[in-house]
């Protein structure tokens, strides 16, 4: 790279459009990696659901409810490890803005299934000796300000007449992984279900069961499925990650929104850059010419071409990082609610970071390959 | 010794033999050189003259392996240059051929040391080789003081210094000039030539200029004219008689 100090006095000759260059890169990097992001919440509870979990909804559809009884067939299968069950609350706290899930959960067989989720013993033990007790994500204790014994009330206006449910603070639940769902709020399944109407006892919102071996996932789903057919309360019985796909699918086709967007914006960076560099290339023919005179090789002259659509790339990637970075937690506070929690993961940056330098090199690649071929007594001719 | 007959010395450093280019234009065929033969010696100095459109820069262009002709041969101190590949041409040139251009050419947003280590980045040489060599090649044409300057810094004499410094740097075989002093004051011009005679008469370094100035030609040892692409001797265009031998 002995060229280097020609690049880079290259890539400063013209310094507001190489500004602008940067600053549209940057910007379309950080737009890019905001839809990357937003599909991987989305995408989240495909990708960290258990391989050897099943979940049961009611065959029409899964705001139906399903008997309370169906849990102990269910355990009866050959095959099922642990069965629990969920109900959704969809409670209100403080404001409809301060939207986070809320679940009836069965604690006795809650964290057999989900050992993902980490409470300390002592507050587990706490919590199940207290009906009237909740545990919280450590995600949205801290974005409420929550510590363990405040006493959280909860509106509700689903079951019955609106009323505020109040929960002890038991315990504060947390992932190890970085990206995993810190935002969830359990309570008692038998506190739930002593206080809503008697339409709504002694049912479950959906099951999850946990299976002795993943390869027994297709018999037990059908084996479940067949128990309930013809019954009032038929069941829909598949994986984890299949459920938690069908529950993205309910925001509408987010996959083919963002990939239709960040198309737009890859092509638009292509052809900014692109044209920058074609430019670019275009006032320099005549150095270009001279370069290739006094015996600069026709790929040295592509690669001169590339490095400088590189470092435009590399540049503008960085400020878009370094952009996105600063900008995805703020984002993610302020769309509470509305989309999933946003985290920029590291392979989320290097992806980021390829893209730019996947840009660099496609929009560097034509004016490269025409400064590579330009004839030298052409290019003298035309200065 | 330059002979434009054909009939030179095989140990000439320059021998072109039956040189032709033929360019299409619009279907139809325009002769700009045609069988032209020449022999330069080292340390040898000549000028083309000729009116515009004779083919001077293009007899130049050939000579330093940036066109190709289409008829004939051109041999380089041995090297036969016109069967060459592009990539053998461009290595050929970056050793053997120093470039020096009417506009000066030089990379605007590089110092004048940095035009001229710019042929020195393509050889194995150190850092520090490198600047030797271009202090030196600064030293020759007067500018070491001045090697920090950029090119807008500098006068139009002064970038064609640097231009000259930039084509003998890397000691090349011999030096192409195209118009070196059409874009300078007569002053200006005239210290270029003078600096041009001093690598020659110094240095030993072999020249081949094309140049429109009767006052710069008179500064070569020889001055050879292209006339409808055929070139004659300049003493002998005056007789009318078609060149032989000139010493």
């Amino acid at each position: 790279m002995k060229f280097w100090r020609l690049i880079v006095a290259n890539l400063f000759r013209k310094k507001v459009r190489l500004i602008l260059t940067i600053g549209s890169f940057a910007i379309a990097l950080l737009l890019f990696t905001f839809l990357a992001v937003v599909q991987s919440a989305f995408n989240r509870g495909i990708d960290i659901a258990g391989a050897d979990r099943l979940v049961i909804i009611n065959r029409i559809g899964l705001i139906q409810t399903m008997p309370i009884s169906y849990g102990d067939r269910v355990r009866a299968i050959p095959g099922v490890k642990y069965v629990t069950q969920d109900h959704w609350f969809g409670g209100v706290y403080q404001d409809e803005k301060n939207f986070f899930p809320q679940f009836a959960i069965d604690v006795d067989n809650h964290r057999q299934v989900y050992p993902e989720f980490k409470v300390p013993d002592d507050q587990w033990k706490t919590f199940v000796k207290d009906q009237q007790g909740a545990i919280a994500g450590a995600r949205t204790a801290r974005r409420f300000g929550w510590k363990i014994g405040d006493r959280i009330p909860i509106k509700n206006s689903l079951y019955g007449a609106a009323k505020t449910w109040e929960f002890n603070l038991d315990g504060i639940y947390s992932t190890e992984k970085a990206d995993g769902d810190e935002s969830q709020f359990w309570f008692h399944w038998k506190n739930f279900d002593e206080n809503v109407p008697a339409a709504v006892k002694s049912t479950a919102g959906w099951y999850i069961l946990k299976l002795d071996s993943p390869d027994d996932a297709v018999r037990v789903a059908k084996t479940i499925d067949a128990q309930f057919a013809n019954s009032s309360y038929e069941t829909k019985t598949e994986t984890e990650s299949a459920f938690a796909a069908s529950f993205a699918k309910q925001f509408g086709n987010i996959q083919f929104l963002i990939v239709s967007i960040g198309s737009v914006v890859f092509f638009t960076l292509l052809l900014v850059t692109g044209n920058t560099m074609a430019i670019s290339v275009r006032e320099r023919t005549g150095e270009l010419a001279v370069l290739k005179a006094i015996g600069v090789t026709d790929r040295s002259v592509l690669f001169l071409v590339l490095g400088e659509a590189m470092m435009i790339a590399l540049f503008g990637g960085f400020l878009g990082l370094l952009l996105a970075w600063a900008a995805i937690p703020v984002l993610s506070v302020a769309l509470n609610g509305l989309l999933p929690p946003l985290l920029l993961s590291k392979a989320m940056l290097s992806l980021g970071l390829v893209f730019a330098v996947f840009v660099g090199m496609v929009s560097g690649l034509i004016p490269g390959i025409g400064a590579m071929r330009m004839r030298v007594v052409n290019a003298l001719r035309r200065v | 010794m330059i002979r434009v007959d054909g009939r030179g010395d095989s140990k000439s450093l320059i021998q072109v033999r039956g040189l032709t280019k033929t360019y299409r234009r619009g279907g139809e065929e325009i002769h700009v050189l045609q069988r032209l033969n020449l022999d330069v010696d080292k340390g040898d100095f000549v000028a083309f003259m000729g009116p515009s459109g004779s083919g001077k820069t293009t007899l130049l262009n050939l000579l330093g392996g940036l066109d190709v002709p289409s008829a004939g041969g051109i041999t380089v101190d041995g090297d036969e240059i016109t069967h060459m590949s592009g990539s053998k041409l461009t290595h050929w040139r970056a050793r053997h051929v120093g470039f020096i251009f009417q506009m000066y050419n030089l990379i605007p947003v590089l110092t004048a040391f940095q035009n001229v280590e710019l042929p020195l980045l393509l050889t194995k040489l150190s850092s520090s080789e490198r600047r030797h060599h271009v202090e030196t090649a600064l030293s020759v044409v007067g500018l070491r003081e001045r090697m920090n300057h950029y090119p807008r810094q500098l006068s139009g004499g002064q970038e064609q210094r640097v231009t000259i410094a930039r084509a003998i740097v890397s000691d090349p075989t011999f030096l192409l000039c195209d118009e070196p002093t059409g874009d300078l004051d007569r002053k200006s011009a005239d210290e270029i030539m003078a600096l041009i005679e001093e690598l020659v008469g110094k240095h030993g370094k072999t020249v081949l200029m094309v140049t429109h100035d009767p006052m710069v030609a008179a500064r070569a040892h020889t001055t050879l004219h292209l006339d409808k692409g055929v070139l004659v001797e300049a003493s002998q265009l005056e007789q009318g008689v078609v060149a032989g031998g000139v010493a």
